[in-house]
């Protein structure tokens, strides 16, 4: 990534026309988005009951998000700062009602009305000034108490966030607990820089077993299907390496050795990489007739 | 803009104590068919402010409903009929919202409220 798009230009100006029209054509930018929206939804864990709910998607963008909502059957109202975004969506005839508000100056719905939020890569732009008037720390009080008031008893909320620092992270968490949300952050892919991604849940009401935060997935090692053109880098058995030192060649003849191959596997499975299994004839040699 | 959201809506406008239901001023309104579901109506029946419903689908020019509403209505598929189609199949294509108290203006163009306050507003 080349560089945030919250330190560029506020959420209004940065999507414009152009930059609206870019974000929705990119197919993996659909693809990202379908994704990320699936596994709120999922985090949302909304009772399986067949009964379409009314959800709200905050930062709904041209609809990307809104329409994994749509195709789960659910009823939803997005909110938008951008108002050529919302053309997009417009265009692209979604099934949600659409506003222009802004998250930074509070929800403008009744009390305990929402069954659920979710807001995809939205709610690190409230941590930004744009404006002489932006008070990161009073929008962000504004958004989470105003989300609170108006989602319902139990009714969870999934943010995916793009954290820029800790303190980053630190201060939407906060801000979230003094409004009295009880949750906290699931990590998928923990150990992968590019497959990493962060989620917010929060739950509203007082901490019970329905506010335990679910676990991320890939932490014990789970591959992520996303890389399915593998990694480029090299995985062969390595017999020497002529570049290097002699003294950290620790080759014998056989090369690496399966242990070695064991352990950067396991390694690379922590990353979330796709790794072929194990199997007997893992790290074995080739024959020399081959 | 469905009713469904302008039930759900009310103004944000600092120091505004009770900011619903926002008056409709309505200058197209159109209908766009949408499949019944009657679990999703039955769950937000019990959601909805029936009384400001009710003027906000007069507002739009629909009179069929009745003024009161009970649980026990959803029982009749001709109520479900006249529920459904004002809440889901209505929409405010043109026109503005009206908060109750101070008589701010939040204008819809092409479906879409502007919610946005102004800087004095927050």
């Amino acid at each position: 990534m080349a560089s945030r798009p919250e330190l560029q230009a506020p959420p209004e100006i940065f999507y414009d026309d152009a930059e609206a029209r870019k974000y929705t054509s990119s197919s993996r930018i659909i693809d990202i988005q379908a994704r990320l929206s699936e596994r709120a939804l999922e985090l949302l864990a909304l009772p399986d009951d067949g009964v379409p709910r009314l959800l709200l998607d905050i930062g709904c963008g041209s609809g990307l998000s809104g329409e994994t909502l749509s195709d789960n059957g659910h009823v939803w109202i997005g909110l938008d700062i951008s108002p050529s975004m919302l053309n997009v969506a417009l265009e692209r005839e979604v099934d949600g009602d659409l506003l222009l508000g802004d998250m930074g100056q509070g929800l403008g719905f009744r009390s305990g009305v929402i069954d659920g939020a979710i807001s995809i890569s939205a709610v690190q732009w409230l941590c930004n000034a744009d404006k002489s008037s932006h008070e990161p720390r009073l929008r962000l009080k504004a958004f989470f108490g105003s989300l609170y008031r108006c989602l319902a008893r139990g009714a969870r909320a999934v943010f995916q966030v793009y954290p820029e620092s800790v303190a980053q992270r630190e201060l939407i968490l906060t801000s979230a607990m003094r409004a009295g949300f009880a949750g906290g952050v699931v990590v998928d892919y923990p150990h992968s820089t590019k497959s990493r991604k962060e989620y917010l849940v929060l739950t509203c009401g007082p901490p019970s077993i329905a506010t335990v935060v679910p676990s991320g997935k890939g932490e014990d090692g789970e591959s992520c299907s996303d890389d399915s053109s593998a990694d480029e880098g090299d995985r062969t058995v390595s017999i020497s390496d002529r570049h290097r030192p002699r003294k950290k060649q620790k080759v014998n003849k056989k090369g690496r050795g399966r242990e070695w191959v064991l352990k950067k596997k396991e390694q690379m499975r922590r990353k979330g990489n796709v790794v072929p299994p194990d199997s007997k004839y893992t790290a074995r040699k080739r024959k020399a007739r081959f | 803009m469905r009713l469904l959201t302008h039930n759900m809506l009310s103004s944000n406008i600092k120091g505004v104590a009770n900011g619903f239901p926002l008056r409709i001023v309505a200058e197209k309104v159109i209908e766009k068919p949408v499949e019944m579901n009657h679990d999703f109506l039955k769950n937000m029946f019990a959601k909805l402010d029936w009384k400001a419903f009710v003027d906000a689908s007069r507002s739009l020019g629909y009179v069929e409903l009745p003024d009161e509403a009970d649980a026990s209505m959803l029982e009749s598929s001709e109520f479900l009929n006249k529920f459904h189609h004002a809440l889901l199949e209505l929409h405010l294509e043109e026109g503005a919202l009206v908060c109750p108290e101070t008589g701010r203006k939040f204008p819809v163009n092409k479906g879409i409220p502007n919610m946005l306050l102004h800087e004095d507003e927050v």
